[in-house]
């Protein structure tokens, strides 16, 4: 008889527990409803509507039109003006071809629907003719473009000087933890601020960089305007973000060479390796998993740049610096325009998922 | 190989010396602009500007004085920014600690239904930017209810709990918190359940105790991104009383740039952070290292 009471009062006993689990498990799952997942299927269904922030209007369904809008694009050869009678292409004073005005195209006009609206973003000569790249949103095609330039710097040169740092730090030495610490320090220190600094640093006048420069190259070195120039906008941010986080995947890369067991570099000595060979087949082959890991963490941040942009350049000069993120907060914030915001937040994610997801399967074990 | 061996006493201590030297020239690439932060913060303007292109730039010469800060705490309620900041950053590391704990405890010891698919929503998650929700959360908080001195408002924007509450729950700390839990002997919750003791209490009374590393971890990666909050708190937060630290810099770029005030202030905000991570340079370095389980 006492059997199946026990087993009862176990059930029961269970059945308190499973309650407890849940009520444990509660709060953070009704926050991770609310501000993750909730915003995160949303902002999909705001992109494809026309969402404001505050709007007297209902919210209209809109389908693919915010997409469009920004991801529109299209080749177009504009032909030379000619002579009506001769036939002769004309040409302005100074010898150049004069070319028909691109807004007769794009404004408009009945015979060239498909043109409305879109805006030049590149041209090239093509021997008499010109071809035009047209886009919809030239300043946001632009920023995908600056964002896949950073992100291809960034993440190799970022991970790489980490490994760096990691294996100078993991040296035997006396004190070594100091230095461990120093090349950490910029990793807690706001991204604002060092922006703040930076811009101080990269100054066309008074700059640091400009005064070490100069004092290196004995006063040969023409000051530049680092951040005023579209040509080194983008690599001063590109620079001073990698100093700012190098130190979060040195730390990350360390962690991973302490797991490599030092009876293998024993092992290679006795053999008589070097220290690229050292490198090469022990320390290279042991991190391969850490490897996927920093450069997908770095491929996730880097495409989230704003800060620097926000504090630095606010994407100038010439859109050189412009990003997808700093183009969705002035555009959702800013303007209010919370479907643009979206649209362009999914596209974003829709890029990080893709590329991580390859990282992933390029660097997948054999 | 027997060529290394037979390096000499002298060629040993110049390695050694080459090692310390690199280590020390990347050394001051990382410290410079900082000491460059704080030394310009004690320089009035003009000396400042005028230092900057020497050597000046990172020593303490010159007119030095605490001016820049007397008047950065005139031009921006600095102490009341502090304030929220460190009210919003302890209000949710705590808040996030017990959230995240309890749930992490839930999946990781009790047996419930259907915790196999909540655990795998919640490592799903991890791969969503919070940049990529941003917008659509404000969104979400212009819409929500909160009860207020006059029954339900509607609006979270201009309050404290905008600053807080998204960010209580993460499924970074959640997950941290689970492998740390599952790594533990389970003859620890059977030995307490022998001796009478409720799922909760074995929580708070056993669990809790012995978690200090994983707790220092999560406090670690929550209060950085929370003190160095920037984006969040620009967009839904307009009035100058609730404003935190970040945001105060705005005050300093209007019309004319007061370099000796922005050093004083961007070093008033910054050191804090500086000092606790020194002193606590450890976890903080090996709370970096965990997030790396993540992969």
């Amino acid at each position: 008889m006492a059997q199946p009471k026990r087993k009862n009062n176990q059930l029961g006993y269970k059945r308190t527990e499973a309650i407890i689990g849940w009520v444990m498990m509660a709060p953070a799952l009704l926050l991770l409803l609310l501000f993750l997942l909730y915003p995160f299927f949303t902002g999909f269904y705001f992109s494809f509507t026309n969402q404001r922030l505050i709007s007297p209007n209902p919210t209209e369904f809109v389908g693919m039109r915010n997409f469009n809008r920004l991801l529109t694009m299209q080749f177009f050869t504009l032909e030379p003006e000619r002579d009506e009678t001769t036939g002769e292409v004309l040409r302005d004073e100074d010898g150049n071809i004069s070319y028909p005005r691109l807004r007769n195209f794009t404004r408009d006009n009945p015979d060239y629907p498909q043109l409305d609206g879109l805006r030049e973003f590149m041209s090239w000569q093509q021997g008499e003719n010109r071809l035009v790249l047209l886009a919809s949103d030239p300043v946001f095609i632009k920023s995908l473009l600056n964002i896949f330039y950073f992100v291809m710097i960034v993440a190799p040169l970022q991970g790489g000087l980490a490994l760096v740092l990691a294996m100078m730090v993991n040296q035997k030495l006396q004190g070594i933890n100091v230095f461990r610490m120093i090349y950490f320090m910029p990793v807690v220190i706001s991204i604002v601020v060092v922006s703040i600094l930076w811009q101080f640093i990269y100054d066309g006048q008074n700059g640091l960089l400009n005064s070490v420069l100069s004092a290196l190259t004995f006063g040969n070195f023409e000051p530049v305007d680092w951040l005023g120039n579209p040509n080194t906008a983008m690599n001063s941010i590109i620079a001073m973000s990698i100093w700012q986080a190098v130190g979060f995947h040195m730390v990350i890369w360390l962690s991973g060479l302490q797991t490599i067991p030092f009876v293998l570099y024993e092992a290679a000595e006795v053999n008589g390796a070097n220290a690229w060979q050292k490198f090469r087949f022990v320390t290279w082959p042991g991190l391969r998993s850490t490897a996927v890991l920093v450069l997908i963490l770095i491929t996730i941040q880097a495409f989230g740049l704003f800060a620097q942009i926000d504090v630095m350049t606010r994407g100038g000069p010439l859109d050189s610096t412009q990003t997808p993120v700093f183009q969705a907060v002035i555009r959702g914030f800013e303007q209010q325009d919370i479907a643009d915001g979206s649209a362009i937040s999914v596209v974003l994610f829709v890029m990080v998922l893709t590329i991580s997801l390859i990282q992933r399967y390029l660097t997948r074990e054999k | 190989m027997s060529q290394a061996r037979e390096v000499t006493q002298t060629q040993k201590n110049l390695m050694i010396f080459t090692r310390y030297l690199l280590l020390i020239l990347v050394a001051s690439i990382f410290i410079l602009p900082l000491i460059f932060m704080i030394m310009s913060s004690f320089k009035p303007d003009l000396q400042l500007l005028r230092d900057s292109s020497s050597i000046r730039a990172i020593l303490p010469v010159g007119d030095l004085s605490f001016d820049n800060y007397a008047s950065a705490f005139e031009r921006v309620p600095i102490m009341r920014f502090i304030g929220n900041s460190l009210f919003v950053t302890a209000t949710t590391v705590i808040l996030s600690i017990v959230v995240n704990s309890m749930a992490a405890f839930s999946l990781a010891i009790i047996e419930w239904r259907g915790k196999g698919i909540i655990l795998s929503v919640i490592i799903a998650t991890l791969i969503i930017p919070a940049d990529v929700i941003v917008i659509p959360m404000l969104m979400l908080v212009n819409q929500l209810p909160w009860i207020g001195a006059s029954g339900i408002e509607f609006g979270w924007l201009n309050t404290y709990h905008v600053q807080i509450i998204p960010f209580i729950v993460d499924p970074l700390s959640i997950f941290l918190f689970y492998t740390y839990f599952k790594d533990l002997p389970t003859e620890l919750v059977e030995a307490a359940r022998i001796d009478g003791a409720s799922i909760f209490q074995i929580f708070y009374r056993v669990i809790m105790p012995i978690s200090g590393p994983v707790l220092a971890t999560v406090a670690i990666l929550k209060f950085l991104p929370m003190w160095n909050a920037y984006l969040w708190p620009l967009m839904v937060v307009q009035r100058e009383e609730l404003r935190p630290v970040m945001v105060g810099l705005q005050y300093f770029f209007q019309l004319d740039t007061l370099w000796g005030e922005i050093m004083a202030y961007l070093t008033i905000i910054t050191v804090p952070v500086l000092l606790f991570y020194l002193s606590l340079q450890r976890a903080f370095i090996e709370s970096i290292a965990s997030t790396g389980i993540k992969g």
